[in-house]
């Protein structure tokens, strides 16, 4: 292994970054990689299926406890998880007060400067929703993160989210090595959803680098705060992240700059594929609706 | 003036032109807006419009305020029996501490707290975690340290727009808890072109948070005569020798805004008979809404140098009975020795003397004819953040040719200075020395360099000394230009 990569996980809320990055990152533990998780995101719920608890002691937390983050110690916020994997939380405050993204930068920073990352093959940042403000971009920022991995499906909202991201690493990409590794598919099983995929991925001029199948699988072993491989090692799931681990771990230095497309783009693909109506499309679907409300009223 | 030039006007309109040489083109265009010299209508007042009030260019060296500075330490800070929370990272309020130069009566730290500095210096993890429950604890400190403080504002930073604290419901709670008025003020620095729109958020939140809210003062009885003072902020006393002018008249000052005043006086003043507004550029929308809401007319008036003083205290009388017309030609009977005896030892000594002004958003225009009283001339003045309707009120104080600018540019200003060589050059403390250094004698006319009062016929008196000793002070013959000093 040469050095440290470091890669980060983005996507829409709700897709399952989380559940894939921990999965994803048990299949690279049991490559035998020394893995970080840091996770960037007030829910603190980053690390809980590799440490098989929820809401560990986070950066931000001890740090207003203790009166500063200069106050802490490496070993009060690092917790070590299955499969030996490194987990840091940086939390946050409870929703509506103060600023999430500041909180993500004091504790990336504090994270580096106490050497958390020495030793590690991987630290992995697993960052909320969409890149709102310049906080939740510090991962992608210089230095930080070589490859950004995007949790997506063949929904509309996540394929938004996708373009955006990319718009985010496109700008720091310049400035910095930021690069996107590539999109995962969290399969919702929305039609056509594979080729979807592919398209996008062909329009950012990256690559669908796995397609998940759903598998109530993943579920169940959430419930029992566990990753697949742990709950079930030789369950055919377990396979796909383990699949998805390898490619990742590949994919080194393959990294792309993206292009992100126009809303009107987008929006072209979304309708070639019937997620999205045209403005035609509605109308005459409308006007067909109001006739047979006519229709009934006059019979 | 120079050789080449046929007039003052000629002079200056080429000085513009050479200024705006040394702009890339794009803010050449830009800047050649704020710039213009003034010339004579056919009513006698001039014309001098510039644009204004919009965004400074980065990198010219404004001088300008943030929205901040227009509450805190303007409109707010001087009201004295009152505790500020200069809420945010330690900056703002370390480098506001002590306030402008508001004189107050009281004693510091027990009734009243102008000079003291209350900050909850934001750490960290106020930013992570928002800064309500410290400004809980801040104001609950306060209210154990300092029992005999009337009220308590919140001057926020602007960290504390940028993370969205609640600081409004954080000071309707603690307004409850400690059973006095907590205001909170949204005059995050970021908002607004320049301190004027602090100066506007300030006004707003005493009309939203004191006068619609204030309980009727117990044992306080309206009389006929009563007038407030508004934009006064009482720079070395300016608003106490205002006001002595106004109560030898038989008016009675039920109010200062906000110059060593209370709060009590801010709920009181819509009680009054008549708003007078002496900063016209601060206070004006709180003056419109006690007109609008509780029917109390305003007008401007102008206690710098005898004739101006003269003018208003006729004009304000008019708003009164005979009584008070009399009274008032007594009181300029009265002073009159007095100004006369000011004028005849300083005017030989200031006769012609050139004059350039570079203040706020009053002083520019409001000072011209004290300067005049002592026979002195104004060549070039300009406003750091006037609005249109400031430069429309200064048409009847400049004369054709006299040079405007707006929001000058440290260039612009040291090129004017260093082409027009006035006799003095009156504005702030950055311009102090860098306007000494050229050889030309300053005086600044924010603080008014740790004199004053300026206003009222005692203020005419150490106005006039003042300038005296910037002019003719001994030290300018010292030395010689290099050209001079090489002949």
């Amino acid at each position: 292994m040469s050095g440290l990569r470091q890669i980060a996980f983005y996507g829409k809320g709700g897709i399952g970054k989380s559940t894939t990055s921990q999965n994803t990152i048990a299949g690279l533990a049991e490559m035998g990689q020394k893995v970080l998780i840091v996770g960037c995101d007030p829910k603190a719920d980053s690390t809980r299926l590799i440490l098989n608890a929820k809401a560990q002691q986070t950066v931000l937390q001890m740090a207003a406890d203790a009166g500063s983050v200069e106050d802490l110690e490496l070993e009060d916020v690092l917790r070590i998880g299955q499969g030996g994997v490194n987990c840091v939380e940086s939390g946050g405050p409870e929703p509506g007060v103060g600023c999430a993204g500041r909180g993500v930068i004091t504790s990336i920073n504090f994270l580096e400067e106490n050497g958390a990352y020495e030793g590690m093959d991987y630290v992995v940042y697993d960052v909320l929703g969409d890149v709102v403000c310049g906080g939740f971009a510090m991962p992608i920022r210089e230095n930080k993160a070589q490859e950004i991995y995007i949790v997506m499906s063949g929904e509309m909202m996540a394929l938004y989210a996708c373009n955006n991201i990319s718009k985010g690493i496109l700008k720091y990409a310049k400035t910095g090595g930021v690069r996107l590794g590539g999109l995962i598919c969290n399969s919702r099983q929305t039609d056509q959803e594979y080729e979807l995929a592919e398209a996008m991925a062909g329009k950012l001029g990256t690559k669908l680098i796995h397609f998940i199948p759903r598998d109530n699988i993943v579920q169940h072993a959430e419930l029992r705060r566990m990753t697949v491989i742990q709950y079930k090692p030789d369950a055919k799931q377990a396979d796909e992240y383990r699949a998805l681990a390898r490619k990742i771990h590949e994919n080194s230095g393959k990294g792309v700059i993206p292009t992100p497309v126009s809303m009107d783009e987008l929006e072209d693909m979304l309708m070639e594929f019937g997620i999205l109506k045209s403005d035609e499309d509605m109308i005459a679907e409308l006007e067909a609706k109001e006739a047979a409300a006519r229709e009934a009223v006059s019979a | 003036m120079s050789f080449e030039y046929s007039s003052d006007k000629d002079f200056h309109e080429h000085l513009i032109e050479e200024v705006l040489e040394a702009y890339p083109e794009k803010s050449a265009k830009r800047r050649r807006k704020h710039l213009n010299v003034a010339s004579a209508g056919e009513d006698g007042a001039s014309e001098c419009s510039v644009k204004s009030n919009v965004k400074s260019i980065p990198g010219v060296m404004t001088i300008r305020g943030c929205a901040y500075a227009g509450s805190k330490g303007v409109v707010w800070g001087p009201v004295k029996d009152m505790v500020h929370i200069s809420h945010g990272p330690v900056g703002c309020g370390m480098y506001s501490w002590a306030q402008r130069r508001n004189y107050y009566t009281g004693l510091t730290g027990v009734d009243t707290f102008g000079t003291m500095q209350f900050t909850s210096d934001f750490q960290e993890r106020d930013i992570v975690f928002g800064g309500d429950k410290k400004l809980k604890i801040i104001i609950d400190e306060i209210e154990a340290l300092f029992p005999l403080a009337n009220g308590i504002s919140v001057q926020s930073e602007c960290p504390v727009g940028l993370i969205g604290d609640d600081i409004e419901a954080v000071s309707r709670e603690k307004a409850k808890d400690i059973g006095k008025p907590v205001i909170p003020v949204r005059c995050e620095g970021f908002r607004g072109v320049s301190q004027s729109l602090g100066h506007h958020i300030a006004n707003d939140v005493i009309r939203d948070w004191v006068l619609d809210k204030g309980e009727p003062e117990a044992g306080f009885e309206p009389g006929p005569y009563d007038v407030v003072v508004i934009g006064d902020y009482n720079i070395g006393g300016d608003a106490w020798s205002s006001r002595r002018l106004l109560e030898e008249m038989g008016l009675r000052v039920i109010a200062q805004w906000t110059g060593d005043s209370t709060l009590a006086e801010l709920e009181r003043a819509p009680q009054g008979k008549l708003n007078l507004i002496h900063c016209y550029r601060s206070m004006n929308y709180i003056a419109r809404h006690m007109e609008e809401k509780h029917n109390v007319p305003w007008m401007e008036f102008n206690f710098f140098g005898p004739s101006r003083i003269e003018m208003s205290l006729r004009a304000i009388a008019e708003r009164f009975d005979d009584t008070i017309k009399a009274n008032a030609e007594k009181v300029i009977a009265k002073y009159k020795p007095l100004a006369e005896a000011v004028i005849a030892k300083y005017k030989p000594r200031l006769q012609g003397k050139k004059v350039l002004l570079y203040v706020g958003g009053l002083r520019p225009r409001h000072m011209i004819n004290a300067y005049e009283d002592l026979g002195m001339e104004i060549v070039a003045t300009g406003y750091e953040f006037a609005h249109k309707d400031d430069y429309q009120r200064t048409m009847s104080y400049v004369k054709d040719g006299t040079l405007i600018f707006d929001d000058v540019t440290g260039y612009e200003l040291e090129k004017f200075i260093e082409r027009i060589r006035p006799d003095l050059v009156g504005s702030g403390i950055k311009e102090k020395y860098s306007t000494q250094k050229m050889g030309v004698p300053f005086r600044q006319v924010h603080s008014w360099d740790y004199s004053g009062p300026y206003h009222g016929y005692d203020g005419f008196a150490i106005f006039a000394r003042d300038m005296d000793m910037a002019v003719n002070n001994p030290v300018w013959s010292l030395f010689k230009a290099p050209a001079s000093a090489a002949a």
